[in-house]
């Protein structure tokens, strides 16, 4: 049999406040970046209001690009850009710690693997701008 | 004690598609729909182009993996920014059910959206 340690509920464990990410940047960043999600969803929960608005007509679709210029929503909106850009960015710079490719028996410097994500990134975003905004 | 098939792997391979795609696609919609259309920096697209352009099917495919996909990675983080953030781990299912079902429900709206579009 093995030796177990046995549960001891009344040990004394120090208490760890709610607030324990806000002491330290790192902490925080990390935080942040569990935040994002957010804005993530909330740019979903928009893209499903635009593609609602375009199914019930273009009336509709008219007071969707009016509801949206309201400051307080534009507001919210830069703030989740904001989220939207810390998700990508601490995205693509994770990228090479999931991604170890090895050429030659090498490893891939981190570097080389980001870069790529960073560039695709761009392009992405400049093709669906186009797409969107071309007349 | 027979060990339990856990479904985390799956569970972590939509957070990690999502988290893709999210990274990818999100800040531009975000830019364009949120900010820029609405201060006026690019006038909106017409209502019958943007119509036509949704109506692609490749367009089509391609928002329903930006409407899905994201949703899940949201319900994975924000599950633990509840349980670590928070401390509120004896709420486990509840988080569970909220996020994934949430998750869940966005993909079957999008899917109808996209359907009927």
């Amino acid at each position: 049999m093995g030796v177990y340690t046995e549960y001891h509920p009344k040990w004394y464990r120090r208490h760890v406040s709610t607030w324990w990410w806000m002491g330290k940047w790192n902490y925080l960043k990390f935080i942040v970046r569990e935040l994002t999600s957010l804005a993530v969803a909330w740019t979903v929960l928009l893209m499903l209001m635009l593609l609602n608005s375009l199914r019930e007509g273009e009336g509709s679709y008219r007071d969707f690009l009016e509801v949206m210029r309201s400051p307080g929503l534009i507001a919210l909106n830069l703030l989740a850009l904001l989220l939207t850009l810390f998700h990508s960015i601490t995205w693509f710079n994770l990228a090479p710690k999931a991604l170890a490719v090895r050429v030659g028996g090498r490893r891939v410097p981190a570097l080389m693997i980001a870069l790529p994500h960073f560039l695709a990134w761009i392009v992405v975003s400049a093709v669906m701008a186009w797409l969107i905004l071309r007349r | 004690m027979k060990a339990e098939r856990s479904n985390e792997p799956f569970i972590w391979s939509l957070f990690s598609a999502g988290g893709m795609v999210a990274a990818m696609l999100i800040p531009v919609l975000l830019l364009l729909f949120g900010v820029a259309i609405p201060l006026g920096w690019v006038e909106a697209p017409e209502y019958q182009r943007l119509l036509a352009l949704f109506r692609n099917p490749i367009i089509r495919l391609g928002l329903f993996v930006i409407c899905s996909l994201p949703l899940f990675h949201w319900a994975h983080r924000f599950r633990f920014t509840l349980y670590d953030g928070l401390q509120i781990k004896h709420l486990n299912e509840l988080i569970f059910t909220f996020c994934y079902g949430g998750a869940i429900a966005g993909t079957l709206i999008a899917a109808y959206l996209l359907l009927t579009l």
